[in-house]
């Protein structure tokens, strides 16, 4: 019971973080039926704009406050890494629009490997470690075999952060006129263009919003583990496409949800079973899901047209 | 009636749902040996529905579709998996919208629709690979009869060309071309004459009734142009809705006044305004 | 969402000044500069260095600055490229003729008439041709090691292009029947004792077997889904082979895998080596150039293979498989199986090329076979051109052949500093190139398509006609 509860409160925070970024995928998706490849890799190198402005505010700057510099350092990492977004699309992705379908793909796994191997090539090939930046836990009660069942600070903030910025980004999404323009170039490009709708915009529009979500994502992560690498983006990636598939791809409310599945199933898969075979859980669940249900939990199914 | 006496496709009791849309609802007609049918009715009446259920790509939810073969023996296509329906059953269909392999060769499409006799003839492959066996005569074979369908269609001249470079009337006649190829005993034409101008229109006719009596192949198709419709086919079934609402020559079809008033809608007093249309 | 573009292009794009605006260049120049600088912050500008348990940062503007100042002026130089291609391309130009008159040999047939004699001369002499230019077979031990690893991804690269290229099946996970041939050919060897003749067509049978048990539950899927779906089995295989110790030796691998033999004789200095029984002086360099061969062997067969199979029925059911699998299913092809047999096959030859791998480097380990060694291989296929075999070709000469290279630019040394490995920039340049090329040239290097059956008249197929599959 105990450590099903701590693994239970485990398994949302790192769901939080998986939804935040499987939600770029699923709005690229859902926008240009592309898989952004690049987009894990993305979001490492958010981690890493997030980890050299913590030691900027905090080393050079002096900023004792801990809430401070976090805020301070989540929006700039929203923002740098959102001019990285913009300047993917527009530079690999754009020039390559409405051509041959596998060319975005292979672009797409080509920026992966470009971004993956310039943060090796700029920041050293080595675990970037922080000093936890936040210590202090909530213990909520002590299980019968001593075990303390512990809510960190740091797990609230995850969670809370990701909770707000959705609510946000949902709002953009579902209220606005950037939402209505996203969702009628989804259902027919050429017709949207046709109506006025600025398409180039919009799609990098979207994938502005993918990386700054990722971003946020990238700031969480530091803050969880408090060590980042150059290939951290692979992984989790896959992951948060695996719930961007699970939750139904296109549907933003199915990325968070597909997020917290591949979260809790990690955790609890980790603590009960093998930690070995975790990543081969993951990959075998996106597979299932593929073969499975392709349209996943809240997605709309596909019909064939003959 | 010959539909009545020698059938070659008897559909009963066709229904077919999604959800809770019902596009076909308890259909039953015969489409007689021989013959040419014309499946018509107003744009959602689900005749193409029909045809991807008799063409395997549908499994109606209720019904029968029974083809008989000349020998008698009779199979049911609802029960054949999709891509045997050709080769088993002989039943070759087009498309509303053409779907040709664009980027092959017309000659090339018309030797991928003789797959399943070739690959018997290259020992499913590995005789083949190792060059050995009877492939390259068969291939030649093959190449005559696709050489017989490209002078019959007139479009021997293009052989070599990629089948997405022809103008749209030759992909119509190149998809029947290809359909031909398999040797079917029922050929099913989802709107064959759409697109086409008067003039190669009259040609489909000509082609479509020199395949019949050539050929022996029954042919069904679904057409809006009413001029093909009333000038070649034998037999003529309404539907409106998912259902049948008339069935007989097309004499009696063009006469019936429900087929009208689904068609048009008119008030009683306009069907003579547009039964002359009809007749025209 | 395969549906045409709608390309609202920038200003600056449609609008290609017919004369060279150097105001508006240096504007945009500016711009583009203004970007880089805002993206190397904080990345570029500082670099976090471990001391002890310690972070810090070091901070590099000069960096900054020499990276933005080399955009600005490649920038500049990019509009002056366009400004003068668009000059020139104002005047008529006999392509844009809208009737084919007298249609100019494609770029294939160009290509072909003279590159294929030429890379088959090229490919058979290398090992004589190196020993020549270098002066001696010890010499020429680096040029016959790279030709061996460049025909490997040769043979990778025409057995993928079986499934992507002519079946139009995309697969990210092919790596994975490299890692079958090779675990294969490894755990027989040394378990065993079987020798390589024996192991390589089993290496061959197994990969295929694979190939069919993973291409079983994929068919059905389309579109990217595919590709995501056979990434994931690539990553299982090569997770179980890490952590499956018993089997594998884990992350540590097999070793001591026994080498090549030609046909049974050993490559060793004895008396019933390779060298003594044909009157030779020994010397190492007899087992690469042997492997040498043995690969150029099997990529030729690879090639052979797959140029009979296109001439065949199933062959050309790929291909239509790749235009149209609806078409497919009413003209009684077995889809299915269809595909099945292009996974296989493609797998086969994967197999081969693994147990080849695992047969030269005498180790094999799971770090080989990640997801990189995949994503080089299918862009091995799309940049050659997919179902194009000379494009395939050049592609992987091009792509592991360039990055290569790099390990020669020592001089780079002298301006970037003792420390300057360019090396490390072989990945980084490769995922550059990759996009590059992907804007360049879309479709490939070769985009046309060759009939597989001609009746009076050989004609290429425009690239723009063939479709690239649904998967």
């Amino acid at each position: 019971m105990d450590i099903f509860v701590q693994q239970l409160i485990n398994g949302l925070t790192l769901g939080s973080i998986y939804g935040l970024i499987a939600i770029g995928y699923t709005m690229v998706f859902g926008i240009i039926g592309m898989v952004n490849f690049a987009h894990g890799d993305v979001f490492m190198l958010s981690a890493f704009i997030a980890l050299i402005f913590f030691l900027i505010l905090t080393t050079w700057l002096g900023i004792s406050s801990v809430a401070l510099a976090l805020l301070i350092v989540l929006v700039i990492a929203m923002v740098l890494t959102s001019l990285w977004g913009w300047a993917i699309e527009r530079i690999a992705y754009r020039p390559l629009r409405g051509s041959f379908r596998l060319a975005p793909l292979i672009s797409a796994i080509g920026v992966s490997i470009f971004l993956s191997n310039f943060v090796q090539v700029a920041q050293g090939a080595r675990n970037k470690p922080t000093p936890p930046m936040v210590r202090d836990v909530i213990v909520l009660f002590q299980g019968e075999s001593g075990y303390n069942v512990a809510l960190s600070y740091k797990q609230i903030i995850i969670m809370l952060t990701t909770a707000v910025l959705l609510t946000v980004f949902w709002y953009l999404v579902q209220k606005t006129s950037l939402g209505r323009a996203q969702r009628a170039c989804e259902q027919d490009r050429k017709m949207a263009a046709l109506l006025g709708i600025n398409v180039d915009r919009t799609i990098s529009l979207t994938f502005v919003i993918g990386a700054a979500l990722a971003a946020v994502a990238g700031t969480m992560y530091l803050l969880n583990y408090g060590v980042v690498s150059f290939n951290d983006g692979f992984v989790p990636g896959v992951k948060a496409f695996t719930a961007a598939v699970l939750g139904g791809i296109g549907s933003l409310p199915g990325a968070v949800l597909g997020g917290l599945i591949i979260g809790l199933i990690e955790t609890f898969w980790s603590a009960y079973f093998s930690i070995e075979y975790k990543d081969v859980a993951a990959f075998s669940i996106l597979a299932i899901v593929l073969i499975f249900m392709p349209s996943g939990i809240l997605g709309r199914p596909e019909v064939e047209k003959v | 009636m010959r539909w009545q006496q020698d059938p070659i496709l008897d559909v009963q009791h066709l229904t077919m749902r999604f959800g809770g849309l019902v596009a076909i609802n308890d259909l039953s007609f015969k489409v007689g040996r021989g013959d040419i049918t014309a499946l018509i009715g107003p744009n959602g009446a689900g005749k193409t529905t029909v045809f991807n259920c008799i063409t395997g790509f549908y499994k109606p939810t209720e019904g029968m579709l029974a083809l008989r073969k000349p020998n008698g023996s009779q199979l049911l296509l609802e029960r054949l998996p999709g891509f045997d329906i050709n080769w088993k059953a002989k039943v070759a269909r087009t498309f509303q919208n053409i779907r040709l392999f664009s980027g092959m060769t017309v000659l090339e499409n018309l030797l991928v629709a003789q797959h399943n006799p070739l690959m018997i003839s290259s020992g499913f492959t590995f005789l083949g690979v190792l060059g050995i066996g009877g492939y390259a005569k068969a291939e030649r074979a093959a190449i005559e009869r696709a050489k017989f369908w490209l002078e019959k269609t007139r479009l021997i001249h293009r052989a070599d060309d990629p089948a997405g470079d022809l103008p749209y009337g030759d992909q119509r006649r190149l998809e029947i071309a290809r359909a031909m190829c398999t040797d079917p005993l029922l050929l099913c034409l989802d709107e064959p004459a759409a697109g086409l101008n008067p003039r190669e229109s009259l040609e489909l006719n000509e082609l479509l009734l020199s395949i019949r009596k050539d050929h022996g192949t029954s042919i069904l198709l679904i057409e809006h142009d009413m001029s093909v419709v009333m000038e070649i086919s034998d037999h003529v079934v309404v539907l409106d809705y998912g259902t049948k609402i008339s069935d007989g020559s097309p004499t009696e079809v063009k006469n019936d006044p429900r087929v009208i008033a689904a068609y048009l809608g008119v008030a009683d007093e306009e069907i003579a305004k547009v039964e002359a249309e009809i007749g025209a | 969402m395969n549906a045409p573009s709608i390309t609202t292009s920038s200003a600056e794009e449609t609008q290609v000044p017919s004369r060279f605006n150097l105001q508006a260049a240096l504007k945009d120049a500016f711009k583009t500069a203004l970007i880089t600088l805002a993206l190397s912050i904080p990345i570029l500008s500082y670099k976090t260095e471990q001391n002890g348990g310690e972070l810090f940062l070091a901070s590099r503007w000069w960096l900054v600055a020499a990276v933005v100042g080399i955009i600005f002026v490649l920038r500049v130089l990019e509009h002056a490229f366009l400004a003068t291609k668009a000059s020139r391309k104002a005047l008529p130009d006999p392509h844009q003729a809208t009737e084919p008159v007298h249609a100019e040999p494609s770029a294939y047939q160009k290509v072909s008439r003279f590159a294929i004699p030429l890379f088959l001369g090229v490919a058979l002499s290398f090992p004589l041709l190196v020993y020549l230019v270098q002066g001696g077979l010890n010499e020429s031990r680096y040029f016959v090691d790279l030709g061996i690893l460049i025909l490997t991804y040769v043979m990778l690269g025409w057995g993928l292009n079986i499934v992507v290229g002519l079946a139009g099946l995309l697969d990210l996970g092919y790596v994975a029947f490299y890692a079958v041939g090779a675990y294969s050919y490894a755990l027989l060897s040394t378990t065993f004792g079987l020798s390589f003749w024996i192991c390589l067509p089993l290496a061959g049978i197994l990969a295929a077997f694979w190939g069919m048990i993973l291409g079983f539950p994929v068919l059905r899927l389309r579109g990217d889904y595919l590709a995501i779906v056979t990434l994931a089995f690539g990553e299982i295989i090569r997770l179980v082979l890490i952590n499956w110790v018993d089997l594998t030796n884990g992350g540590a691998g097999i070793s001591s895998i026994p080498r090549a033999t030609f046909f049974g004789v050993p490559f060793t200095s004895g008396d019933d080596g390779f060298a003594a029984l044909f009157g030779l002086d020994f010397n190492a360099m007899h087992r690469y150039i042997f492997l040498y061969y043995l690969i150029l062997g099997l990529a030729l067969l690879t090639n052979f293979v797959t140029m009979r199979l296109r001439r065949l029925p199933i062959g050309r059911a790929w291909e239509a498989l790749r235009e149209d699998e609806i078409a497919c299913r009413s003209l009684g092809i077995n889809t299915t199986n269809t595909k099945l047999t292009a996974f296989a096959i493609g797998a086969m030859f994967g197999g081969f090329a693994g147990s080849f791998f695992a047969v030269r480097q005498g180790f094999v380990s799971p770090e080989s076979f990640n997801f990189l060694e995949s994503a080089i291989i299918l862009a091995i296929v799309v940049l050659g051109g997919m179902g194009s075999q000379i494009g395939v070709a050049i592609a992987a000469i091009v792509l592991v052949g360039g990055p290569e290279m790099l390990r020669n630019l020592t001089f780079l040394k002298a301006v970037f500093g003792e420390n300057f490995d360019p090396n490390e920039y072989r990945l980084l340049l490769f995922g550059a190139g990759m996009v590059a090329m992907m804007v360049w040239r879309p479709r490939g290097l070769i985009s046309e398509r060759e009939p597989s059956v001609i009746l009076k008249e050989r004609k290429a197929i425009s690239g723009s006609l063939v479709k690239e599959g649904h998967g």
